[in-house]
Order: structure tokens, then sequence, then C-alpha cells
């Protein structure tokens, strides 16, 4: 058995270092990619894992608060995108969205994260705290079944076509130089605003009182409950600062990408849900670590390590380098590359 | 004895058809379906059936309908899931179709309930079993997906029906074109859509000789439908001595599209073929200005991006199209008399949006198809109608006359459809019905 | 505490009315507004609409009968309470269509157009139909609170009675089916319109279920004293004449389906070989695997690959018997590969890694690389059916596949009974209830879930082996992540760790409702099928988590009556109640 688990570290390495040669003398035959196509997949690769990391988040602080993994998270992110979208349709209509950009997108990130809050919250309401006495496993399949409901639901609600967010202005599509990088304007914007929300979340955690309350909950309910803390409250808090992030990862997937359909959550949901677990569940700076590497994984990897093998169509092939990046982490390092918190010895 | 009887009955029935041209005219009442040709009265319905004295059914069975019942036929089409999309204006097509035919030989023909193929092998094999199970079933329009007609396909053939597909494009369904049949094709299987090699030779024909390009690159999904077209354009745009750089594949689902688009740009390819479908194609679309390398680069879109929402994409703009020749605005069906313009309007009307894909004009004129042979090769017999299997199958092979889609005639692996491909170019987002008519080449085989 | 109360009455009539509005707004009513259920008056769509109001009038005074207390008396409060909560669901649909009818929100809510407002008004506009709107759902409800005024035993046999009618007129397709296919069709005819049940057929059902219903409990009790004998000696006899008589039943039963119902119920079987592969992994061994599809697939391409005459690759054309030894060699290569690496994650790491490798083997049978052994896109087509003796069994002849899968799923149970009762599957219960005791007790736990792992993947596999033979062509989108999911449900919802159980999990799920790119029963929901699934599933979690028909130890172990360490599954998630009660009791 060990020996099987060695033969597959080594083998591993042996293929990537492989792979990673034969792209590097594709490189310097002049067919791969140039300098400026491989900073291009990098930038690319950071900004969408950024996004994965704030909804990576959501899925972190309920497992290290209530110990299951909620699916349907990330239809609580499809769900803040989506009705953002409305919204910017309609500042697009009365051409605020021209006008005043900046007023325009601030409206949708309010409405977005206002949406998925909402449901976050709900849901916890509904589903899962009558479910808390409960193994985890009977959780897990509820959240499941909410997240079909909810895709479901929406796609009756709004119709099964794709919606496209009005286009950014100009100033964000054209390329900006920073530090002697020339970087896409929007994945600047989505990276800086990213990493703002997550400074943002840890001071949240650390300094204010509920804070300070969602981690005394994560580590004991109830020692937690005896000090005098509201652990309902803490719990729905949690559910709602989850939330918040998964809307403003929306409204940064509408400045990205555009286009929002009833499905838009699962894949990236998904994702996320990886990515936390590539981090280390449950902490939170891994969380957002997990998402960026995660999405540097898809990025580049297909282009850096498969490419090399000269396979075709890599592309295709990039879920299976991200799926396979977390099973060698995971044999590499069981508890993920950060290692578990908030609530350690719960998991004995 | 049989067969001399069978050619007479035909003979008959084609003298009346010719005799019953032009008679009648359907009258929409207030309560009738929507119907595409209210304001058109050349429609050729209501004709009665000839009366014979006997009916020996062929070698396949036939139908048989009593008086004061309904003529079956069943739509077979993806409208659940993410494909769906493409499959329910399908399904609308045949309803307006059927609306407008109008009964044959004083009955009504009935829809039943619509069938969706999944767009998976088990779902168009399921959906088939349901509806085989019923023999008074005359012919099915569909199915959707290709994959779908492959599985459905054993079962509709082997119980003496026919099929008629508005938008299966795998070659190996019907033939390679060169008089080799397919891998899957059944007799009792036609199609209105083109061939996919049709549509890779047109776009190879128009990126090698009206762009002058010789550095193509293709993008597919992983679709059945979208692969094989990905392919047959790679094999045209090689044979007219063209180089593709890469065959690249994105997945469904996916919205970061840097990844295969470096991966293609080191190839310094003048044109991208991209036969993939929303929200992928808009992606693409939308991202490929940002990768340094292909900012001037020719994308070309095939018919899943003849949509709405992806032409009214800024992005979308210069982009060139292929696909039928969505030019319909002029075309009639000469069965209905109904025009693109009417059946757009009649859609509208009744589903309050505009279809989501173009081939709802491939599963009009397939509905029309089989309901023209039906209408051709039905007998009465002291009142009850007759429709034998065998002889719709030959009808159908002699099918010719012109639809929206342009002029429907069979060969005889049952490619039935216009194989004239149009390519457009997108100018305005603001104007996609001026995109769609901007048509800049036209290739027919 | 018998005075009626308006608070809980508004509560239940505002929910009725969110479930009314939920209703319209995704398009459930008006997607079934014109299949008719009842000749000439009833049609689904209304009965989505309304079935909630009778249950919010008759909640709306329904107290809990506690022992020693005296029983709440009955009377007009009862009713008034119901109206109240009937009209106030009434009120909130009636302000709902104001507010669809004036202002145009079609652009956003794509379901609420003028049609809808149509017909919830059958056609009276604004004004005049707002009366039926808000009058409807008051008598209803008021109906839901009359049911309190009469004993409890009529009152089930009333509900027994409207759920039967209801329930023969859903699902004509069936009832109307096996007439013909007894040589009753005329009566099929007869009481059948236009796919509806004609009104006097569905009272006479009615009447004759609550007439029946008594007789009927009282059959169900003896069934279950004679299958449940307390001598262990008569229940062992007992058991093998039932075994025997499901036996026969299974024999007749395609006979009396005819090929359409077969070719559902084939689907079933395929399903239920999954489930009860599954059932091991997830009931058994408690691993909560999310890949499964990854073996089926597997199991599927193999078969395909080696006897489809257009393999891309090889030119084999064996025969299924030749190409089965090789696909669950197959899989059992799969079952090693996944498990060994993943075996020693604990649960929410185990549950992730399996998602990712079912995704991987379903994008490497896709991908362009592999395209010249496995098809990619265009999958491996014209794969022939089994032979056997003379005949060949194919998709076709769907009596055939049923008579096969029922023939497979017999081995598997019997092999997952087998399994259950020996040294293995109670190793496999000890590492579920304690790992680390397990150990200490000398099992090897990793070769033991491996053992798991395999066994899963090679039922599997041989579903995947059946799929290709009766499907004749296989696609890389037949083995998307939702056949794992679905999967799960099955076992799930019909009682994971217990074989009859998973059975009927099935046979409702994949039969009824039909599976990820099955059609079921009621095919017509297919637009709807995933919400009502997600529906479902939280409905059964919040009710009963346990499963349809679960087995006796898990049913105690989620009653909490056996304090269970496992380390993920059946670990409390939130521990406050728990705490609470253990410092109780």
């Amino acid at each position: 058995m060990d020996t099987f688990l060695w033969i597959v570290r080594v083998g591993a390495i042996i293929l990537l270092i492989w792979g990673v040669a034969g792209t590097v003398v594709q490189g310097l035959s002049g067919q791969g990619p140039t300098g400026e196509a491989w900073r291009d997949l990098v930038v690319a690769g950071i900004a969408q894992g950024a996004m994965y990391g704030l909804i990576a988040l959501g899925y972190s602080m309920v497992y290290g608060v209530l110990g299951f993994i909620n699916f349907a998270h990330g239809e609580v992110f499809m769900s803040g995108g989506m009705v953002g979208f409305f919204v910017a349709n309609y500042l697009w209509e009365v051409r605020l969205w021209e006008t005043n950009f900046v007023l325009a997108i601030l409206l949708v990130l309010l409405s977005s994260i206002l949406t998925s809050t909402l449901v976050a919250v709900i849901v916890e309401r509904i589903a899962y705290r009558p479910l808390r006495a409960s193994p985890r496993l009977i959780p897990l399949i509820t959240s499941i079944g909410i997240s079909f409901f909810l895709q479901y639901t929406f796609a009756g609600l709004f119709g099964v076509a794709v919606k496209n967010y009005p286009p950014p202005p100009d100033s964000l599509r054209s390329r900006v130089s920073l530090l002697g990088l020339e970087i896409e304007g929007s994945k600047l914007l989505v990276i800086v605003v990213a990493v703002a929300t997550m400074v943002g979340l840890y001071l949240f955690v650390e300094k204010t009182r509920t804070g300070r309350s969602i981690r005394a909950v994560a580590e004991d309910k109830e020692i937690a409950a005896l000090m005098g803390i509201d652990v309902n409250r803490t719990i729905v808090a949690t559910f709602a600062v989850g939330g918040a992030m998964a809307g403003v990862a929306g409204t940064l997937w509408a400045l990205l990408f555009r286009g929002v359909s009833f499905i838009t959550g699962f894949l990236p949901g998904i994702k996320a849900f990886t990515a936390a677990v590539l981090g280390g569940i449950g902490n939170l700076p891994g969380a957002m670590a997990g998402g960026v590497l995660l999405g540097l994984f898809e990025g580049v990897g297909p282009q850096l390590v498969l490419a090399g093998f000269g396979i075709p169509g890599v592309s295709q092939l990039k879920d299976v380098v991200a799926f396979t990046a977390l099973v060698l982490v995971l044999i590499f390092k069981p508890t993920g590359l950060f290692g578990e918190r908030l609530s350690a010895e719960d998991r004995a | 004895m049989i067969g001399v009887r069978r050619i007479g009955l035909v003979s008959l029935c084609l003298f009346l058809v010719t005799v019953g041209c032009g008679q009648g005219q359907s009258q929409p009442g207030s309560d009738d379906p929507p119907s595409a040709t209210s304001a058109v009265d050349s429609v050729e319905t209501d004709r009665a059936a000839p009366e014979v004295s006997e009916f020996l059914p062929g070698p396949l069975g036939a139908v048989e309908v009593a008086p004061g019942q309904e003529i079956q036929i069943r739509s077979l089409n993806t409208i659940t899931g993410v494909t769906a999309f493409a499959g329910i204006p399908n399904q609308r097509g045949v309803e307006l179709a059927i609306a407008d035919y109008g009964p044959i030989a004083g009955r009504s023909v009935s829809l039943g309930t619509p069938f969706d193929d999944l767009c998976s092998p088990e779902g168009g094999q399921s959906a088939a079993q349901t509806i085989v199970a019923d023999p008074t079933v005359v012919g099915v329009i569909g199915t959707t997906c290709s994959s779908s007609a492959a599985a459905a396909m054993p079962l509709i053939s082997g119980a003496g029906m026919v099929m008629i597909s508005p938008s299966n494009a795998s070659p190996w369904l019907t033939s390679d074109l060169a008089g080799n049949a397919g891998s899957a094709y059944l007799p009792g299987y036609f199609r209105t859509c083109y061939n996919g090699l049709v549509q890779g030779r047109a776009v190879a024909a128009f990126v090698r000789d009206h762009l002058g390009f010789d550095r193509a690159a293709t993008i597919h999904d992983g679709d059945a439908f979208t692969q094989g077209l990905a392919r047959s354009f790679a094999d045209a745009f090689e044979g007219l001595g063209g180089v593709v750089t890469a065959v690249a594949a994105v997945n469904k689902g996916d919205t970061d599209m840097i990844g295969v688009l470096t991966g293609v740009e080191p190839g310094s390819p003048q044109a991208v073929f991209l036969p993939i479908f929303m929200p992928e194609g808009g992606f693409v679309a939308q991202q490929i200005g940002g990768v340094s390398g292909l900012e001037r680069v020719t994308l070309v879109g095939a018919a899943p991006l003849l949509v709405d929402n992806f032409m009214e994409l800024p992005e979308s703009e210069g982009v060139f199209l292929s696909g039928p020749d969505l030019r319909y605005g002029s075309n009639r069906n000469s069965i209905t008399g109904a025009s693109a313009d009417d059946f757009l309007a009649a859609y509208e009307a009744a589903y309050g949006e505009a279809p989501s894909t173009g081939f709802w004009a491939h599963a009009y004129d397939a509905a029309i198809m089989l309901l023209r042979a039906i209408d051709r090769v039905a007998v009465e017999v002291d009142g009850t109608l007759y429709i034998d299997r065998q002889t719709l199958r030959e009808e159908l092979h002699r099918t010719s006359f012109d639809g929206i889609t342009g002029s429907i005639t069979c060969d005889e692996y049952g490619d039935c459809g216009a194989q004239r491909i149009a390519v457009v170019q997108h100018t305005d987002s603001r104007d996609v019905e001026a995109g769609k008519n901007n048509v800049v080449f036209e290739y027919a085989p | 505490m018998t005075g009626f109360d308006l608070r809980r009455s508004l509560r239940w009539g505002s929910i009725a009315g969110a479930v009314m509005v939920f209703t319209c707004a995704v398009g459930l009513f008006e997607a079934f507004e014109d299949r008719l259920l009842v000749y000439p008056f009833l049609s689904l769509g209304h009965v989505l609409l309304l079935w909630f109001l009778p249950l919010a009038g008759y909640q709306a005074t329904n107290e809990p009968v506690l022992e020693g207390m005296e029983a709440p008396s009955k009377g007009l409060h009862n009713v008034v309470a119901g109206l109240v909560a009937g009209l106030a669901g009434g009120i909130v649909m009636g302000v709902f269509t104001v507010v669809v009818d004036a202002l145009d929100v079609r652009d956003v809510f794509v379901r609420l157009s003028v049609r809808l407002v149509d017909l919830l008004t059958h056609g009276w506009g604004v004004p005049g139909g707002l009366v039926l709107i808000v009058a409807v759902p008051a008598l209803l409800g008021m109906a839901g609170g009359m049911l309190h005024l009469v004993s409890a035993s009529a009152r089930r046999r009333l509900i027994l009675a409207l759920e039967w009618a209801l329930v023969v007129a859903l699902l004509e397709q069936v009832f109307s089916q096996v007439l013909r296919q007894i040589r009753l069709g005329a009566v099929g005819d007869i009481i059948f319109t236009r796919r509806a049940l004609e009104w006097w057929a569905a009272l006479a059902v009615a009447a004759l279920v609550a007439l029946l219903s008594e007789r009927a409990r009282g059959g169900v009790g003896r069934i279950r004293g004679y299958l449940f004998a307390a001598d262990a000696a008569r229940r062992t006899r007992n058991s093998i004449w039932s075994a025997l008589a499901v036996l026969a039943f299974l024999i007749v039963l395609p006979q009396l389906l005819g090929s359409l119902l077969s070719e559902l119920l084939a689907n079933v079987g395929l399903f239920l070989l999954m489930g009860l592969g599954l059932n091991i992994v997830v009931g058994l061994a408690g691993m909560l695997d999310l890949g499964y599809v990854a073996f089926f697939a597997v199991g599927a391409y193999t078969v395909g690959v080696l006897t489809s005459p257009i393999s891309p690759r090889f030119d084999l054309e064996w025969s299924w018997w030749a190409a089965l030894p090789v696909a669950i060699l197959m899989s059992v290569v799969a079952g090693v590969l996944v498990g060994t690496p993943v075996i020693r994650m604990r649960g929410d790491y185990l549950a992730i890694v399996t998602l990712g490798f079912g995704e991987i083997v379903r994008i490497l049978f896709l991908s362009d690389w592999l395209a010249p052994t496995f098809g990619g896109a265009q999958g491996v087509r014209n794969v022939p059916g089994i032979p056997v003796g003379v005949a060949e069994i194919r998709g076709s002849q769907p009596v055939g596949v049923l008579y096969f899968a029922f023939g497979l799923v017999l081995v598997a149970a019997w092999v997952s009974w087998a399994l259950q009762e020996s040294r293995l599957g109670r190793a496999w219960t000890a590492i579920r209830e304690d790992e680390t005791v397990a150990a200490a007790m000398g099992i090897n736990v990793v070769r033991a879930k491996l053992n798991a792992f395999i066994v899963g993947a090679i039922l599997a596999g041989l579903g995947g082996a059946l799929f290709a033979a009766k499907v004749g062509s296989i696609f890389p989108s037949s083995f998307e992540l939702l056949v794992s999911i679905i999967v799960l449900v099955v076992v799930i919802v019909g009682g994971m760790g217990n074989i009859p159980g998973v059975a009927v999990g099935a046979v409702l799920l994949i039969g009824v409702l039909g599976g990820p790119t099955q059609p079921g029963l009621l095919a017509e929901f297919a637009e709807f099928k995933l919400l009502i699934y997600g529906a479902l599933l939280v409905f059964m979690m919040l009710r009963k988590p346990e499963g349809l028909l679960p087995s006796v130890r898990r049913s105690r172990e989620l009653r909490g009556e056996e304090l269970s360490q496992d380390a993920w599954l059946d670990r409390p998630s939130g521990d406050v109640e728990v705490d609470a009660r253990l410092a109780g009791g």
C-alpha cells in the first residue's frame, strides 16, 4: 500500500518534470506560446482563481462552523450574479452604466451581495437549522437537493437562456501597466477587489465581536454557548458572510465573463469546493490561496505540462489537471496545503 | 399481384394529388392554434384521400385511421437540460407547421405529448421505445442531437416508422456524400438539416477561396455536432491546400478561454473556425481580443452562434457566421405558402420570444415534408384511412418541393436538406437582423 | 387553546399563498394547465396550484394530542381557521395577480405573462376574476379545516381515496397499458378520455379505495406478521416462500407491462444495479463516493470498444460475453487506481476526490487525445446486443433487457446480502462505526475499504456493460456527474444499507420521476424533474432522513438510540441539541 503511494508520488514528479521539460524545449524552438502569452495565462488564471477563492471562503466558513459541505453554495453565488444582471440591464437602459460606471457597478455589487446573503440565510433557516443534530451526511445530501432546487427555480423564474451583462467601459477593457506588466483592466480590478474583500473578511473574523463569536462557535459550540454567545445568530452570521463573499464573486464574474445562466454556479461551486480542500478546509487564507492556485493550475497547467507531451486539445483537459493536482496535493499533504484551521480538534 | 396493385395505388395517389393541388383553404378560426399562414391563401389542404375498394398493406404494415380519429405524428427533440435551447424551437416549428398544413383527408394531425431526446443516446432510445409502442404513430420529427438519433433509429426503423431530423448533422447518420452509407444509417431516416460535411466544406471554401487565407485553426466543445463540423472543416481545408494549425477544444461550462486561445496562437492562424454554442462561443469572442497575437484573427462561427444572444454582444461585430441561408424572409414554403416572416411573426405571437436557433425552419420544412408525403400516400377504404409505411418511405425519398430553407429533395440515404450554406458578416450588434441578411458568400455542392 | 389562533391561520395562509405564487412563477401551473387529470374539469396545473390549501386549512388548527391531556374540542373554530387561512392564501394570490397584470414584468420573470393572468382568472380579467382567485382558495382552506370535524379513520380514508383517484389519473399510461396487456383495453378506453380519468370513474376509484382501505390495512398487517414471524424456523420458511413469490412476480411482470413499461423498468434495473454497488461503498463501508459514474463509464466503454464493429482502434468484434470479463477486470483496475490514493482520506476529502476522479474519467473518454481509442465526441456506436442462445438481447426488445437486468440485479442483491453477512461485511460495519476501534480489533481497515471500493466498482462496471449493449451507442454525455449524484440519491432516499430500500428508491425515483438522462413514468414533468428531485431530497432529509425503507441498524443510529462515533458518517454536525439531550438523558 505505502509502496503504491510512493510509486504514485515519484511517478507524478517524473511526469511533471518531463512535461515541463517538453514544453520548455518546444518554447526554445519557437513553437510554444510567447512570453506575453504566458503572462496572459498567469493573469487569467489568477483572476479566475481569485473568484474561486471568494466562493471557497463560504465553503470553508460553513465547514469550520458546522462541519459539513454546503453543496448549494455555488447556487448562492449564481443567484447574486443573476439578480445583478437585471439591475445592470436596467442601469444600462437608463444609461447610468455608461455615464457613471462606478456608481452603476456599486449598485450591481450591492444587489448581488444582498441577494446572495439573503439566499444563504434563507437556506440555512429552512433546510439546515432543523438538521443541526443529524449525522453529517444528512445536511450534505440536503445541500445537494437545495442546489438542484435553486438551479431549477432560477431557470423557471428567469428562463434558461444565457444572460449577458452590458459591456464594461473601454477603460476596463484596455491594458493597464503595472510594475512593468501589462494587465487587462478588468482582470486587475477583479484581483484588487478580491484581495481587498479577503483582507476585509480577515479583519472581520479577527477583530470584530461577531468574528470572535464565529471563531468561538467553530472551536466548540457548547462552550461558546456557555460563554453567552448566541450560537444560532452566529451561525446565521456565518452563512450571511459566506453569502456576501459569493455575492462579490457574482459581480466580479460579471465583469470578467459577463454571461450568467442558471447553471453558472455549478461548476465554479465544485471548483471552489476543490479550492477549499486544496488550501485546507476551514482555513480562510488557505481557501483564498487554494482558489488562486487552482485557477493557476487550470490556466497554466494544460499548456505547461500536457502540451509538452504533444497531447492534442490540451485545454479540454484542464479539469483533469485541476483534479489531478488536488489528488496529488492530498497524497503529499493529506490536510491540504495550509492545514485545517478553525476547529482543529474536531477532526481527530 | 401486390406490387402491381401498389404501383396502381401510388399512381392513383399522384394523380389525385396533382388534381387536388390548390384546392381548398384552411380557415383559421379564433380557436385555432397559431398559424403562420393566416395571411396567405394558397394552402393545399382538405383534399379528400383517394377512395379505393380494397387496401392491402405493404411489407412494413400500415396505419389505419378510423373516421373521426387523428393522424398521429410525434416530436422528439431536446426540450430539457442545457441543450434545450436547440430543441425547443424545433418542436415549436413542428407545432406551427401542423397548424399551417391543416387536416389531411379530413383528419386532423396530432402531435401528442412532445418527447424529449435528452440529447443523449439513452434518452433517444427510451423516448423511441415509447413512440413505437403506439402503433398508430406514422412518423417522428427529431431528433435534435445526433447521439440520440443513433440509439432511436433502430427502434423507429424496426417499427417501420420514419424519422425526419431538423438538426442532426453527423455524416454517419446518412452518408459521406460519396455514395457510402454512414455506419448508423437505417432505412426510414431522413433529415432536412444539411450534412455536416457540407458545412465544413463550405466554411473551408469560404476561408480558403473567399478570404484567401492559408492558415486556420478550429475550436470545438466536445459535442458530437461541433467536433464533427470542426473535423470536416479541417479535412476540407487541408484538401484545398490550407494548413490547419490547431484543432483545439474547450469543455461545455468553461468560461476562461485564455488557455485555449493561447494554445491556438503559436500556429499564428489567420482565421479560427468556431462551431461551438453559447455561452462558450461568446466567451471566445469576448476574450480573444485580450490574447496577444490573436487581436486581428478572423473568427468564423457556425449555425449555433447565429442566435440573437451571441449577435447582440458588441464583440461579435466583424465575426463571420456560416449556416443555413437565413435570408428566409424571401423564401416561402411552397406547400403552405408560409414565408419566414409569417413564421417568425406567428412564433413570437405564440411563444413570446424569438426562436433561439435557426433550425426552426428546418423543423418546419421537415414537418411539412412528412405531412405532404402522408397526404400523398393515404388512401381511404370504407371511411378508414390507410397509410402504408413502405409506400410512405418511398414517397419521402421522392420528396421535391421548395421549403423555407430552400429546395428539399432527398438522396438515397435520406439527406434531403437544401445543402446550401451562406456565410454572413455580422457588423452591428444593435441590428441583429441586418447581420443575418448580410450574406458575403454562398456555397452549394 | 381551543379558540382559533389568528396568527397561526395567517401564517399557514401566507405559506399556502407563497406556494401558489411559486407554482405560477416557475411555470409549473402554466405547463400543466391543459393536462387534464379528471375529465372534464380538473387539470394537473390546478392540482399543483391548489394542493397546499386544504393542508394549510387543516394545519391552521392541528394540535398534537398529548397523552393525558384532553383532546382539543372540535367545532366551528376549526372551520373558521381553515377559512381564514385559505382566504389569506387567496389574498396573497390576488395581490400577485393584480401586480402581474398591472406591471409588465415578463422581461425579468419569463413566466409571468398576460396568458397566465388569463388562465388564473379564467378569462374574466382582473377585477372580475379576482373573486375567483380569492374565493376558491378560501373554500379549499375551509374544506381543510372541516377535515377536523370527521373521525380520524374517516379522514384517513377520504385522503387516501383522493390520493388514489389522482394517482390513477396521473399514471393513466400505466393503467391503460396494463389493462391493454390483460385484454381489457376497452375498459381503459371507457374510463380515460384524452388521457384524463372520467369524473365518474374518478369517483368510483375514490369510493372503491375508501371502502377497501381498512381491509387493505389488515392485509398489510397480516403480510408483515407472516414475514416477521416470531418463530425463527417459520420465519425462514416464510421468507423462502415470499422470495419465490417475488420471483414469480418478476417473471410475470414484464408480460403484464408491455415493451414501454418494460423499458422504464429496465432503466430502474440498471440504476438498481448501480445503487446496490454504491450501497456497499456508502451504506456498508461508509465512504461517500461522488464519482461512482467513473466505473459505470469504464464498463460501458470497455464493452463498447471490444464489441463494436466500428470501434475506433480495435477490430475485435467480440461477443458481449467475451468482453464482460475484461470489462469487470477494467472496473477492478479502476477501483484499485481510484481507491488506493483516496482510501485513507477522511469523508469530505474522499467525496471531492472521488468526484474529481469521476470528472477525470469522463473528460478522458471525451478528449481528442484518446479519441483514436474511444471515439471522443463521436462516441462508440453500433455496439451489438447480448447473444443469449439464438436470441439477442438489445435495446429494441426491452422485455428481454428487463429479464436480463432482473437477473443481474438478483445476483447483485445476493452478493450484497452475502457480503453483508460475511466477515468482510462485519468488518465494514465495524469500520463505519469506529475506524480506530476496528483497527485495534485487528481489522485491516485499508484492505477492507479497498475491497468495498472494488465490489462497488464491479457492480457499476456490470451496469455499464449492460448499458452499452442496451443503448447500442456510447457517448461521453451519458456519464455526467449527475449520474453519480442520482445513484446516491436513490440509495439515500430508499434507505441506506438496506437492499429492499435501494430497490424501492430506484423504482420510485428512476421509474416514476426518471433518471439523469432517462425518462420516467412522469416524463411530462421532464422540465421540472430536477426541481422536484431537489425538493423531494430536502423534504426527505428533513422528515425521514433514514430513507423510505431503512435498515434497522441505521434508523436506530439516526434516531440517536445508539451512540456512534464514526469519523464522518454519523458524527453530529452541530452539537448543541445533541449535547443538551445527552446531558439530559
